[in-house]
């Protein structure tokens, strides 16, 4: 019998849990935003997406989930979870961010047989700006899908520790 | 009604207000706090007749908060229902076992609430 690498198998099991990542976002966009999401069909321009939110997750699995999407979206996200115009949006915004990043979070990872007890999420932070990088220190493995919201880019990632 | 919402996050305490008012509760006044040991503050000074709490939260998390707050007086019977985005059954027996009455999942309807605080008014009334 042929043995799996174990990155190739962390890898594969990512790659598995990529449907229900994407699931998990539409799901806290419809039911907290009462939005859709579509899928992108052209490439997201990365250099365009200026918020980011990270809820970290320890436990069996860890590593960190990322949101990220421009301002302009991240006003119309905090403008439909408050019921609010965008343009009466201010230090809400990246509160209300953050919390779509953690239910995003919660509500993958619940999703995902048994990772629900064994796996704890962090509070959110959120980092303004596109002058930023972030380093996993531990081996890791990284999937992401790429939406848009309000025809507006972001993307959901998730980079487990291997 | 008097409800003192527990959430580090001011936009969710605005949102769980707003959806216990689509549910069809009569609130005469929401009180706010940001994590657990601000509602122990908030409980000791005030009359709350519902409290609605979020898990993970920095300085005191919401089950600690139950935890304590059995231990207070004045405020051991005030119904706590958890609203959360930490959603397995483990959570849910824990924060049960701590005292809660009640488990919301984030996401959320005002209909989810409604089923989840409703039955626990009625045993409280």
């Amino acid at each position: 019998m042929k043995a799996i690498h174990p990155k190739l198998a962390a890898r594969e099991a990512c790659e598995s849990w990529m449907p229900l990542l994407e699931l998990a976002a539409r799901e806290v966009f419809a039911l907290m935003l009462g939005g859709n999401l579509a899928v992108a069909s052209e490439p997201v321009a990365d250099e365009w997406l200026d918020v980011a939110a990270v809820v970290g997750l320890a436990g069996q699995v860890s590593g960190t989930l990322v949101l990220r999407c421009t301002s302009e979206s991240a006003a119309e996200m905090a403008a439909r979870m408050l019921k609010v115009d965008s343009r009466h949006t201010g230090p809400e915004v990246r509160d209300a961010v953050g919390e779509i990043c953690n239910m995003i979070a919660g509500n993958f990872k619940n999703k995902i047989h048994g990772m629900g007890d064994g796996c704890m999420l962090s509070v959110p932070t959120v980092i303004p700006g596109r002058d930023y990088s972030l380093h996993a220190i531990a081996d890791s493995t990284k999937i992401e899908v790429r939406l848009l919201f309000e025809e507006l880019p972001l993307i959901v990632s998730i980079e487990i520790h291997n | 009604m008097r409800v003192l919402i527990v959430d580090d996050s001011s936009v969710m305490r605005k949102i769980v207000a707003r959806s216990l008012q689509q549910a069809g509760l009569t609130i005469t006044q929401v009180l706010e706090a940001g994590n657990g040991s601000e509602a122990l503050a908030v409980v000791q000074r005030e009359k709350v007749d519902l409290i609605l709490c979020d898990i993970n939260m920095p300085v005191m998390d919401g089950l600690e908060f139950v935890k304590q707050l059995s231990g207070v007086e004045s405020a051991c019977g005030i119904p706590v229902v958890m609203i959360t985005t930490e959603g397995s059954e483990g959570h849910v027996v824990q924060a049960l076992s701590a005292g809660a009455r009640g488990y919301i999942r984030k996401p959320f309807t005002p209909e989810q609430v409604r089923e989840q605080v409703l039955p626990v008014l009625a045993r409280n009334p």
